[in-house]
């Protein structure tokens, strides 16, 4: 069972080579030597003043929460809709149910707001 | 595993990642060309015979751009976004099955690497865990346009994430497998899924390429407001590692377009053997994908995040149920 994941272990293997390769490529070759500012954070010619390492918008926080809520609920859809033609109308109805329940919370996080980006 | 397996796993690996390596320099190329016939140029056609030594060139001058690491960056997280970006998006690609169990040498060898009852789950974790190179690089740079991409990038992958998941559920309830050589015999079968499920399709497409962070949803890399995103602070060869990753995410979300909706490598009649068949697919939805590029402009950040999460996201719910019952009323 655990052996078909072997070729995808030497899959990923391979490309963690090929990147390191690169990666260490890319500091052989190329010219040396830096000009002045060459080192400097590029904004457009601008001379940076802060650090990059700012508080970003609660936003995208909020984003993250919705997600994980329903990408854990998309993952109970797989087994289900996998095994959906043995379980009948059993399963059909199970299931709207559940979808039922994810549609009032997406409902709720709608009119709350929490959707819209402005 | 014995000896024989393993070989044939390493062979399959390289020729995985040439192809793909040729694939992403060829894609560009092709990109290039027909955006330049779109916009009435003629596009890179100097190196070579009709431009086909074009990609050369460029990987030959990146190799020889100076490496500039600036100040202030988290430097093994710097070097580690751009590795993790490229090999999440080769490893993509093993469970995509390309052709039929083909004879040679006398040993039977299946035409894809792996085949694993959870195929399509490694694909859309592979999608997602690419995500980080892109989130650490924005991260690690201590530029502002890259954090600001860094964190579009993520919250965009979120956004259509659900969609994209949710679209595939219809094809699992009809074909009631999750490994994609299941799903290929399943529409060889039958008919090609995309007639059972256009809307499915449809929201599969848009939201993969919002995944991919391609025009008209590139705000991750919109040059215009963010000089590039995440990648302003890379040079060389490092940045070349993006731009693969980029172009073989794009491969690899097409090919799981043919694979799931458009018959893997079958096709209508024998002309082509099946292999040929998948390329000539993958080439229709990489088309596409230019041929959007030079048409669509780029959306606002607001409806970006409308699109999916107003639009995408309840269709997506929708197509589920009205796939349930259908299969429902028609047993």
């Amino acid at each position: 069972m655990l052996e078909s994941y072997g070729p995808v272990l030497i899959l990923i293997l391979l490309s963690s080579a090929l990147a390191a390769l690169v990666l260490g490529l890319s500091s052989i070759m190329g010219p040396r030597g830096l000009g002045r500012g060459a080192r400097d954070t590029y904004e457009s010619g601008i001379i940076p003043t802060t650090s990059a390492r700012q508080r970003f918008p609660v936003r995208f926080a909020l984003l993250a929460m919705l997600f994980l809520v329903f990408d854990i609920e998309v993952i109970f859809f797989y087994p289900w809709a996998v095994i959906f033609r043995r379980l009948g109308l059993y399963g059909l109805i199970e299931m709207l149910l559940f979808i039922g329940l994810l549609f009032v919370g997406y409902i709720y996080a709608f009119k709350k707001g929490a959707l819209n980006w402005e | 595993m014995t000896g024989g397996d393993i070989i044939e796993a390493v062979v399959k690996s390289l020729i995985i990642i040439v192809a793909l390596l040729t694939a992403f320099a060829y894609m560009t190329l092709y990109e290039r060309r027909i955006l330049g016939r779109m916009q009435l140029r003629s596009g890179p056609n100097r190196v070579g015979p009709a431009g086909l030594l074009q990609p050369v060139a460029d990987g030959v001058k990146l190799a020889f751009k100076q490496a500039i690491t600036p100040r202030g960056v988290d430097k093994p997280l710097y070097l580690l976004a751009p590795a993790i970006s490229v090999v999440t998006a080769l490893s993509a690609f093993a469970v995509i099955p390309v052709g039929p169990t083909y004879n040679i040498f006398g040993r039977a060898i299946p035409f894809h690497l792996a085949d694993f009852n959870v195929g399509l789950l490694f694909v859309l974790a592979m999608g997602s865990l690419g995500a980080y190179g892109i989130v650490l690089a924005g991260y690690a740079s201590n530029n502002k346009y890259s954090l600001l991409g860094g964190l579009r990038a993520a919250a965009q992958l979120i956004s259509y994430e659900l969609a994209l998941g949710l679209s595939l559920v219809g094809i699992l309830m009809i074909s009631g497998s999750l490994s994609l050589t299941a799903i290929v015999e399943g529409q060889a079968r039958g008919l090609w899924y995309i007639l059972v499920q256009p809307l499915a399709f449809v929201i599969y497409l848009i939201s993969a390429i919002a995944e991919t962070n391609r025009a008209p949803f590139d705000l991750v890399e919109a040059e215009q407001e963010l000089v590039g995103g995440y990648h302003t602070e890379y040079t060389g060869l490092r940045f070349a590692l993006f731009f693969m990753a980029e172009y073989i995410n794009m491969v690899t979300v097409s090919a799981l377009a043919a694979t799931l909706f458009l018959g893997g490598w079958h096709g209508p009649f024998d002309l082509l053997s099946g292999p040929w068949w998948l390329l000539a697919k993958i080439i229709l939805i990489l088309t596409l994908y230019v041929v959007l590029r030079a048409t669509l402009p780029r959306l606002r950040y607001d409806q970006l995040m409308r699109l999916g999460w107003h639009w995408l996201l309840p269709l997506a719910l929708l197509n589920v149920v009205l796939t349930a019952i259908g299969i429902t009323l028609l047993q």
